[in-house]
């Protein structure tokens, strides 16, 4: 990884090391269910134990999507979503706390935009990079350039099935940390974390990363607490959009207070409720 | 639209690049100018790798090319034949017209060469599962057929709303043994099928290979869809050469992803005298909005995997494409298509529904032909073509037009009936009790919608 001394990512996964345990990065599309929401909840799940946080762009097509979030992010864009609103939630999270704030973002809005344009003004906003689930480094040249000139994060996604050549090549690329898909298959909870993920894991550190975070089907404190094991953070998305459509900010709140047990720190509240616990596993 | 001078510029560019020593064929990916790539997950790189691998190691092995060819020519019919349309030429300035008559096919269309190409590929690599995207449901059916011949089980992805207008095509996969998965996210067309189709394909990719059906998506996909249609333009143009004497003055395809307009281009992009045109779906008029003329109103960006002429809005969210001809019915293009359109040497133009429909009937009432509603797509742009060149000429029956007419109509038989009005307000075809759909409705519109919800009922 290239870089790190610049990187909001890696500052705040290091931040989490140094207290002893994995970082939780929790995700939520932006505008759903309306800007001022995203944001509310951004700041909530910074309050209650998420060290970053990655802001999603609704798009029209978004390949690598299971049905809860295809769904949310089809009513944002429905709702009259527009992708330069994104900006104004980083920038709305960032003003409120230290949580590092990525956006996640199929390619093409970006590209539309431009992408030097876009990266000057996620640099604007606060936002420390961004997690491009459709673009590989092999096609990446401009958002090198543009990453560089606005000092922002690359988080680049490793799979089950990249061979070690890419494995040690995407590792190069990226900077912040290093996006492991737990599984081959799109975002949704499942039952059980897939044992794919520890050695994906284990093979980017080989390759070279210092930060190896694991997302793709965690959906509780107990996945948390088994991937923090030996993962440097634990990414939950799914979940926590099902909260929020479910139970609003307040659910988005008390769920990352529960996945954040998971990470071994102070226990969460007693009065964590049954409501919660089955939002967290839906 | 057609004029002189877009064609002169096709010649001068055809003979820029031969006199430099370079061809435009073979064009071997991932890029086409600065169009193509792989913009795809992480997760299915390794996929895309083997693919290409065991693409690469085919197109030379003797053994894969002989069991291709005896596929195509004793499971196919291939080759296929080249008809010249004499009454249909009449409407066409004099110029006389040749068909290259895919619809002849097994399966009534161009697709089969692709997927009988890709399914013994998806054998190479061990694979028992394929899966495929499909509009009008042509693909879809010759997916459907390639899979029961060789042995593999076989999903189909298909828009509801296609569903709803090429039922008869979801029966026909299932008598085939496939499954048909109806797919409501979206514009429920063809582009939401090939983004269920791409996650299937993430979740299963140890069993299952991904048969797509157009010159489009992530390399090597243009470049291979384009290897197995080839063959369609190799063969018109030594019929052509052997019917005329000569080589034609132009060429004329349906574009929607281009894989059967990249089949037949092929074989004359380094003839510098003949002018190629894509004729795209031009729905109710590129100025409604409601098209799918992607390169005539697009801009360059991402979708499934390429760069190309694509459909979107200024946030870069895809435009929904219209177009009455479900195989059209996509709102990017293969990216090849999109390198030919910038460089000159290929001419790119919208034809309406109503021109389609036009053309369709006039096949059927001139040559006895009931075309696919896509392949009528080429017929309308071969009448401007064929005016434009002959105009002024003293012996218009000197130009040559070849048409690529890539599927046959039956399909599309209950969308003519009710487009040309010939059913009453109880879709029953007038002056019969015959029903093109039941149950029956009060109306056209709200008798199709009837209709959809009883095909998805059965397929659940």
């Amino acid at each position: 990884m290239t870089e790190q001394m610049t990187s909001k990512s890696a500052a705040a996964i290091d931040r989490a090391k140094a207290q002893g345990r994995a970082a939780l990065i929790g995700y939520l599309p932006a505008g759903y269910p309306d800007v001022q929401s995203s944001i509310d909840a951004g700041i909530a799940m910074a309050r209650n134990g998420a060290d970053l946080i990655e802001i999603g762009i609704p798009y029209s097509d978004p390949v690598m999507d299971g049905a809860v979030i295809q769904a949310a992010t089809t009513e944002a864009i429905a709702n009259g979503f527009r992708v330069a609103s994104v900006f104004d939630v980083v920038a709305g999270i960032t003003a409120a706390t230290d949580a590092a704030v990525l956006v996640m973002t199929y390619w093409n809005p970006v590209m539309r935009m431009g992408v030097d344009e876009f990266s000057r003004r996620l640099a604007e906003a606060g936002g420390a990079g961004l997690i491009t689930p459709d673009l590989i480094p092999d096609e990446a040249a401009e958002w090198f350039a543009a990453s560089d000139k606005y000092g922002l994060d690359r988080v680049f996604l490793v799979a089950p099935s990249s061979t070690p050549e890419r494995l040690a090549m995407t590792v190069e690329a990226s900077r912040g940390f290093v996006y492991a898909v737990s599984i081959m298959g799109v975002t949704g909870a499942r039952q059980s974390v897939s044992s794919a993920a520890e050695k994906v894991v284990a093979d980017t550190h080989a390759a070279g990363a210092e930060r190896v975070c694991v997302g793709l089907g965690v959906s509780t404190a107990d996945h948390v607490r088994e991937i923090a094991a030996y993962a440097d953070g634990v990414i939950v998305g799914t979940a926590l959009v099902a909260a929020i459509r479910d139970g609003g900010v307040d659910a988005v709140a008390q769920l990352t207070k529960n996945l954040s047990a998971g990470l071994g720190r102070a226990a969460a509240p007693a009065q964590n409720t049954a409501p919660a616990q089955n939002t967290a596993q839906a | 639209m057609v004029d002189a001078s877009t064609a002169n510029s096709q010649e001068n560019v055809a003979d820029a690049f031969l006199q430099g020593g370079a061809s435009l064929r073979n064009a071997a990916g991932p890029y086409f100018g600065s169009y193509g790539g792989r913009w795809m997950p992480e997760s299915l790189i390794a996929a895309l790798d083997e693919v290409e691998d065991t693409f690469e190691k085919a197109k030379a092995d003797p053994g894969f090319l002989a069991q291709l060819k005896d596929l195509n020519k004793n499971y196919s019919g291939r080759p296929s034949l080249l008809t010249e349309a004499k009454r249909f030429s009449e409407h066409a300035g004099g110029a006389r017209i040749f068909l290259k008559r895919e619809d002849l096919n097994h399966t009534g269309s161009h697709k089969i060469n692709n997927v009988l190409g890709q399914a013994l590929l998806a054998k190479r690599m061990g694979k028992t599962r394929v899966i495929a995207e499909t509009g009008a449901g042509q693909h879809g059916v010759a997916s459907a057929t390639a899979a029961a011949l060789l042995g593999l089980e076989c999903v189909v992805y298909m828009g509801a709303e296609d569903c709803r207008r090429q039922a008869l095509n979801v029966a026909r996969m299932q008598l085939l043994g496939a499954t048909v998965v109806p797919v409501t996210n979206g514009s429920q067309t063809l582009k939401d099928a090939i983004n269920d189709a791409l996650r299937d394909w993430v979740s299963n990719v140890d069993n299952t290979h991904y048969l797509l059906g157009t010159a489009a998506g992530a390399h090597p996909f243009p470049a291979m869809v384009r290897f197995f249609h080839e063959v369609i333009g190799e063969e018109a143009r030594a019929q052509i050469l052997e019917q005329t004497g000569k080589l034609p003055d132009a060429i004329c395809a349906c574009i929607g992803g281009g894989s059967n307009a990249i089949g037949l281009f092929h074989s004359f992009l380094d003839d510098a005298s003949v002018k190629i045109y894509g004729f795209e779906a031009g729905g109710d008029g590129v100025e409604t909005g409601r098209h799918a003329a992607a390169i005539t109103l697009g801009r360059p960006g991402v979708l499934h995997g390429a760069r190309s002429y694509l459909m979107q809005d200024e946030d870069g969210q895809t435009i929904e494409s219209h177009s009455i001809s479900a195989g059209l019915d996509y709102p990017s293009v293969g990216p090849e298509h999109s390198y030919l359109a910038d460089i000159g040497r290929v001419t790119y133009e919208p034809i309406t529904d109503t021109e389609a429909m036009d053309a369709f009937r006039l096949l059927c009432r001139t040559e006895g032909i009931i075309p696919a509603i896509e392949s009528s797509h080429a017929l309308a742009g071969a009448i401007k073509v064929g005016k434009q060149l002959t105009a002024g000429k003293e012996n218009p029956a000197d130009t040559i037009i070849i048409v690529n007419l890539s599927g046959r109509g039956d399909k599309d038989v209950e969308t003519a009936a009710a487009w040309f009005d010939m059913l009453d307000e109880d879709g029953n075809v007038k002056g019969t009790t015959l029903s093109t759909r039941k149950p029956k409705g009060p109306s056209e519109r709200s008798n199709l919608e009837i209709s959809t919800e009883d095909a998805s009922e059965d397929q659940n």
